[in-house]
Formats: structure tokens, sequence, C-alpha cells
């Protein structure tokens, strides 16, 4: 495993997201609320590409007429055909145990800890600075 | 970096001509109308608005599950148009992508079904030059179908003249869910004009009669609309064998679009069963019910039926026949398919070679 830097910290701020190339393969990298998240960007239905998708919440209903709203934009939704995948597990919601689009452990470190000499692959190419932050995924 | 890839993908794994039979072009505006409807019509547009049949005239009767009449999330423009309204979109995004070859327009917007008889003959008109001039003139893969005021009868009937003799037009297009039935004969000078032209009639699911989308009544939610069509349109099938339509019109061909077809195996079986014993009710159909169905009705993949056994799909057109099946993308809605996952890539070249092109190029005027 070999960390990846997907951006800055202060340029990747909550509520948005960033798509990464790491050796040939798309990652959909998600900030909700603080958090990071990163998921393989294919769905695994049709190919829909999961970084167009909207992030949404678990609606989940233990009777007819009983519903919770829970965990809001821990989900992203394909924008196809509407599948949702937990950002936290990669599962699908319509067939958990089997259906899943690959899961990216995704960390923040800081710029004085990336040994200059040998630097993460960067996703992109720019300059690490001692003083910042950056998120990683790990591939 | 955030854009998709432009590459023919399907070409890269095949060969294989495509043509798809379902795309939606879309207005970015009605003022897109304007120039093709005259001061009267357009004043009363603006006036007085539309008239549908139904009860929910700023909508569907079911809210779709995404945004902009059930747009693919990474379908709208960027300058914040309509999904679907943008030709270079279309084209980066579904046309050049995929190598579409020859694509079928079908728009749906409904003033073609619209209660103010006049107004509708005026938008589907309208319509029809649109098409040509904003997309057909531009993109030639882009073909026009031409749009009639369906329950406008006599102005349907006058529109096909005007458009048939231009052979960018390749089929008559007709919703789904309309005033009556639509074997009745209340109908049939629509198709009398359609085979004249030899063009076929293309029915898309959906419309705006007022007319539920089940027939045991409203139901609640838009996931039974989605399964809905398939038994609406077997009622709406049924109508046309048994009104005698195709032993009036024998070369008649009819595409039912985004209707599924697991529906019709059964809908054969049951009909044969009913009229062995009640042909004398029908005495103008000369053979099984079944038979016009195989040999009249065409139709188009998405959404395509995904039964858990696979083998399963293959029976299904087995009954139906490998000539009737053709691929449609429903490009620019939410529940697209996609050319390379919706047909089998197991199935042999021969197979999918029909339903990505060859059916098509047999039943559409291209």
């Amino acid at each position: 495993m070999t960390k990846h830097i997907v951006a800055p910290l202060k340029e990747f701020p909550p509520d948005t997201r960033k798509l990464v190339e790491i050796n040939g393969r798309q990652i959909a990298v998600f900030n909700v609320k603080g958090e990071f998240h990163a998921l393989g960007n294919k769905c695994p239905h049709e190919s829909g590409l999961l970084i167009h998708g909207q992030l949404v919440g678990l609606v989940e209903s233990r009777m007819p007429g009983e519903y919770t709203y829970s965990r809001k934009g821990e989900m992203i939704k394909c924008p196809w055909h509407g599948w949702e995948f937990d950002l936290r597990t990669g599962r699908a919601q319509c067939d958990p145990a089997r259906i899943r689009v690959r899961r990216y452990e995704t960390a923040v470190v800081h710029g004085g800890d990336i040994d200059p000499d040998t630097p993460p692959k960067a996703a992109e190419v720019f300059a690490v600075r001692v003083e910042d932050d950056y998120v990683v995924v790990e591939v | 970096m955030n854009e998709t890839l432009p590459k023919a993908q399907f070409l890269q794994k095949s060969k294989l001509k495509l043509i798809d039979c379902d795309i939606h072009p879309r207005l970015r505006s009605i003022a897109d109308l304007k120039p093709y409807l005259s001061t009267r019509w357009w004043d009363t547009i603006q006036t007085y608005g539309l008239r549908k049949r139904h009860g929910f005239v700023k909508g569907h009767p079911y809210p779709k599950s995404q945004p902009g009449d059930g747009a693919r999330r990474d379908s709208w423009p960027e300058n914040g148009d309509p999904s679907g309204s943008s030709l270079p979109l279309m084209q980066q995004q579904h046309l050049d992508y995929y190598g579409v070859d020859i694509g079928v327009m079908n728009p749906l917007w409904p003033g073609s079904g619209d209660q103010n008889a006049d107004l509708s003959a005026a938008l589907a008109s309208a319509h029809n030059d649109w098409q040509l001039d904003l997309w057909h003139a531009k993109e030639p893969r882009l073909r026009p179908s031409i749009v009639v005021p369906y329950e406008n009868i006599e102005a349907s009937v006058a529109e096909i003249h005007k458009r048939a003799p231009n052979k960018s037009f390749c089929q008559v297009f007709l919703l789904s869910r309309t005033n009556e039935a639509l074997g009745r004969k209340k109908y049939w000078p629509i198709y009398e004009a359609a085979v004249q032209y030899n063009l076929p009639i293309g029915i898309h699911v959906f419309g705006f009669s007022g007319v539920p989308i089940s027939s045991s009544g409203w139901p609640s939610f838009y996931i039974e609309e989605m399964a809905e069509h398939g038994t609406a349109c077997s009622a709406l099938v049924t109508s046309m064998i048994m009104e005698g339509l195709f032993e009036r019109f024998p070369t008649l061909k009819i595409v039912m679009i985004e209707a599924g077809f697991g529906w019709i195996p059964s809908l054969g079986w049951r009909l044969d069963k009913s009229w062995k014993n009640m042909r004398g009710e029908v005495p103008h159909l000369k053979r099984a019910p079944s038979e016009y169905l195989k040999d009249h009705i065409y139709v188009t993949t998405q959404p395509i039926e995904e039964p858990e056994k696979p083998e399963h799909l293959i029976d299904l057109i087995d009954w139906i026949g490998w000539d009737k099946v053709m691929f449609a993308s429903d490009y620019a809605h939410w529940d697209f398919d996609d050319p390379i996952f919706s047909v089998p890539p197991n199935w042999s070249e021969e197979r999918r070679r029909k339903i990505y092109s060859e059916n098509a190029m047999s039943v559409f005027r291209f």
C-alpha cells in the first residue's frame, strides 16, 4: 500500500469532492463534514461515474408508515440508476452482501512527515510544503 | 479532471454498428419553439398555458427519482440549461463516447397530447421543425420522428403527409397513454398514413391522458409506474390486435419503446387461449392473436429485463423473435442503459448485431 496525495487539505474543504487517477484507476474522494472517504469511481452496475452522484442519507423503515433518516451525506448515489453505496464500506444498499465498490483508506498527513526524497506518488504533481497538511489515499 | 474521458468506448470493444432507438432531445425552454409557432399560439401558451388531461398540470403524476424530469445527474450542461438540451454535451457524452451511428430522437414534451386540439397540432408541428433545425441539421446522426397531435386525428394525418416526404424522418411518434386504447378505430387514419410511407409507429411509454398507469386505480409510488408500463402497453397492444388493426394494415410495424418485453409471451399465451373459445366475438381475426404479436410488435431494450437466470432473457427473446428486439439507451434519462452492459457481451455476434443495428435498419426508415 502506498499513500498518494490527493490535495492539500486547505484546497479540499468540507462538502467538496475530488477525482484522482492512480495507476490508471479512477478514485472518487469525498470530504463529508471534514471526514474523507475514497471509493472506486465506477459503479459496478453499468459503470456510471460515482463522482457525479448525489450524496444522500440512509432511509430505513421498520414497517410501512415508519421511516428513519440517518447518516446524512454518507451514501453516494450513482448518477445513472441511483444505486446507493455506503462511503464507509463501499457496499451497495440494494445488496450489501454481494455488491460493493472498492473502498480505499484515507488520511490527513503533515507535509513535514512526508520524506522529501521519496514523496508519495502524488495524483497530481505539486510541491509538498512542510507546513501544510495533505489528504492522502492508500492504494 | 472531473471530465468523462471522450472515447468511443463501444467501438473499442466491438466493430458492431450501433443504432440507438431512444434518445430524448429536450427543449432548453419553450422559447425554442417560438420561431415555429404563430403569434396566435405563442400568445395562447404565454397567456393560458398547456392543458394536459391529467391532474398534475405542472409535473408528472409521479415525481421522478432524479431531478429534471428524471435526468441522469451527469447530463446537465454547465450553463444550467436542462439535461438533454445541449447537442455538444450529447455528442461528447453519448454519440461520440459510444460511437452511435444513428440515433432516433423521441421528443417527450407534452404538447402533442394537449387537450386544446389546435394548440396540440401547432406544438407537434413546431417540434418537428425544431428537431430538424436544432438537431438533425447540426448532427445528421440524429434522426427526427414525426411528432403528431395524436388526439387530433385530422391534424395528425396532415402532419404525416407534410413531413413524410422528407426522408430524414424515420418514424411516426406516439405516446402510450392516450385518451382511448390505441387500437380503436378513431386512430386508424394515423396508421393508414404511416403505412402509406412505410413508416413504423414508435410508441414511447408515458402520456398525458389522465388515465391511471394501472388498470386497478392510481398507485402510490413511482416504482409502481415504472413497473406498470408493461401492463399498460399490454392493454394497448391487445387493443390493436383485437380491433383487427393488423388485418387492415398488414405491413404496419409497431415499436414499443421503453415498455420492457417480459410481458409479451404471457400476453400471447393468454390471448390465444381465450381466442380459441371466443373467436366468434372477433371474427375479423384470421390468425391466432400471438401471430400478430410476433409479426407486428417490435421492442426496444431499455430498461432491459434482468432475470436471475440469464438464460431466461434468451428464452424471452426466442419467443418474441431475435429480429424484433432493438437497442435503446434512453439518453439522457436516469434509467439510461449503457450499450456495453445492457446487451450481454457473451451473446453471439450475430444476435448482438441484430439487436445493435440490423433490426432497426429494417424497421425504421433510415
